[in-house]
């Protein structure tokens, strides 16, 4: 058996997760509908004036993109667990961590990545400036990979629970305010006109952190609740 | 003489040591809690500028305090239960979690009541207001953690890998929602000397103290009740006089 390195390890978990969604693709269009839907609500919700539309706008794409993100968390461990791959991923001799890390990333592909994408359309909705949709963009490419990663924590603790998914968003979302504080933070700063660097360079901060940690603290999380 | 410091980490040992001490912190407790009241409310002489509203803080500074202590309690319990695998730390966290949650509520509760004729708002989305906020969020989801997973083993394990994960988020919230927004006055109470009436400060102190027992008596009390649960199977526990009564 030949020895597998670390980072063709992380690309084989992700290409597999990436070819199972593909073959389930309702799942993540469901994920981008409601993205789109829960934007959508808003203004029927609040009326219409473009004023107060353009200025709600970051606040309601984020919070709209933490609840998207939230309802796919479920998924993230729970079929494997179901089918008993996660079990023979906690034996396999290589790293739990980068198995899990491998997942998150194919996790944000499959449900962040659509909705940065459907980001600048719903922007243009909401009569956002092009610069501020470009801050917001940049901000959610740099936030959603966080949601995902601190999201996997607490998929990884509520597996196999009943009701694990309203739980899960009672978990998750409180660790997640400071994504959502610098994100919105940063479309504000472009539109007053202020520096965003500050904002930006704390979330990115927060992924490099995010980055180094969740993937160890969500296997140590599946061990828990594998045994 | 050697004093054997494991040995009340037992929960065989620890229920009767725990039986015995509540009497005696229950009772300091609700002394201390009268003569800090009666300081409070009689003898402190009415805020120059906040009249006689500012009297909330005899309750609403201890309880803020200890919401914020008990949680970084809590997580040092849970990961000594997750580290060292003992069994009283993780029972001691999941005793501690209500008590903060319920001082977190106060806190927030009594804020509420001073803010509206001080702010003239019941709520403000102030710094200080939100983060407390959060942290009850926080509890709350190690409560419900807990008790959604029916084996004690993992439910403690998985509470515990929360508790360590929040409090490392704790500093990250705290400073990213008072960059966001602060309106709430800053501590009065500093290091280097304090603005404060001598009479305010007896109370406040006289109080704190008090939340402080009363927070040790009803930890150990629910300490008991849960080792009892755990515990019910073992044999020490159908010896015990309570329990064949």
């Amino acid at each position: 058996m030949n020895k597998l390195s670390l980072f063709s390890l992380l690309i084989l978990v992700v290409r597999r997760d990436l070819v199972l969604a593909m073959r389930r693709r309702a799942d993540v269009l469901t994920t981008l509908i409601f993205f789109v839907m829960v934007v959508s609500l808003f203004p029927l919700g609040v009326g219409p004036e473009m004023d107060m539309l353009r200025k709600m706008a970051p606040g309601v794409l984020w919070v709209a993109a933490l609840l998207a993100s939230m309802l796919s968390l479920g998924r993230l461990f729970s079929a494997d667990y179901l089918d008993g791959t996660l079990e023979q991923m906690l034996l396999a001799p290589q790293s739990l961590s980068v198995l899990v890390l491998g997942k998150m990333a194919s996790h944000w592909m499959v449900s962040g990545l659509p909705l940065v994408l459907m980001t600048p359309v719903l922007g243009l909705q909401f009569d956002m400036s092009i610069e501020a949709i470009a801050v917001l963009i940049l901000g959610l490419l740099l936030g959603t990979p966080i949601l995902s990663m601190v999201g996997a924590i607490g998929a990884a603790l509520t597996l196999g629970l009943r009701g694990g998914g309203v739980l899960l968003s009672l978990l998750v979302l409180p660790l997640c305010i400071p994504v959502l504080i610098f994100g919105t933070g940063a479309v504000e700063a472009v539109t007053s006109g202020l520096s965003v660097s500050s904002h930006l360079s704390l979330m990115g901060a927060l992924l490099v952190l995010a980055l180094a940690f969740t993937p160890w603290v969500t296997a140590q999380a599946l061990r828990i609740s594998m045994e | 003489m050697a004093i054997n410091w494991f040995k009340y980490s037992a929960p065989t040992t620890f229920y009767g040591l725990a039986g015995k001490l509540i009497p005696w912190f229950a009772i300091s407790a609700a002394v201390l809690c009268m003569v800090g009241l009666y300081i409070g409310f009689v003898v402190a002489p009415a805020d120059a500028q906040q009249g006689e509203f500012y009297r909330i803080i005899f309750i609403h500074v201890p309880s803020s305090i200890l919401s914020m202590f008990l949680y970084l309690i809590m997580a040092a319990y849970a990961a000594m239960g997750l580290i060292f695998n003992t069994r009283l730390s993780s029972m001691m966290a999941s005793a501690i979690a209500p008590t903060g949650a319920l001082f977190a509520f106060i806190s927030l509760w009594t804020g509420a009541l001073w803010g509206k004729p001080m702010w003239g708002a019941w709520w403000v989305w102030d710094a200080r207001l939100t983060s407390e906020l959060i942290l009850l969020f926080l509890y709350l989801g190690f409560i419900s953690l807990h008790a959604s997973i029916d084996d004690p083993r993992r439910a403690d394990r998985a509470a515990a890998l929360l508790a360590i994960v929040g409090s490392v988020n704790v500093p990250i919230i705290y400073f990213s929602v008072q960059w966001w927004n602060t309106l709430h006055q800053g501590s009065t109470i500093k290091f280097t000397g304090t603005s404060m009436h001598i009479a305010m400060q007896q109370a406040m102190f006289t109080m704190l103290v008090a939340c402080w027992l009363y927070a040790i008596t009803v930890t150990l009390m629910r300490v008991r009740s849960i080792i009892l649960e755990r515990e019910r199977h073992t044999k020490w526990i159908t010896e015990l006089a309570e329990v064949k009564a």
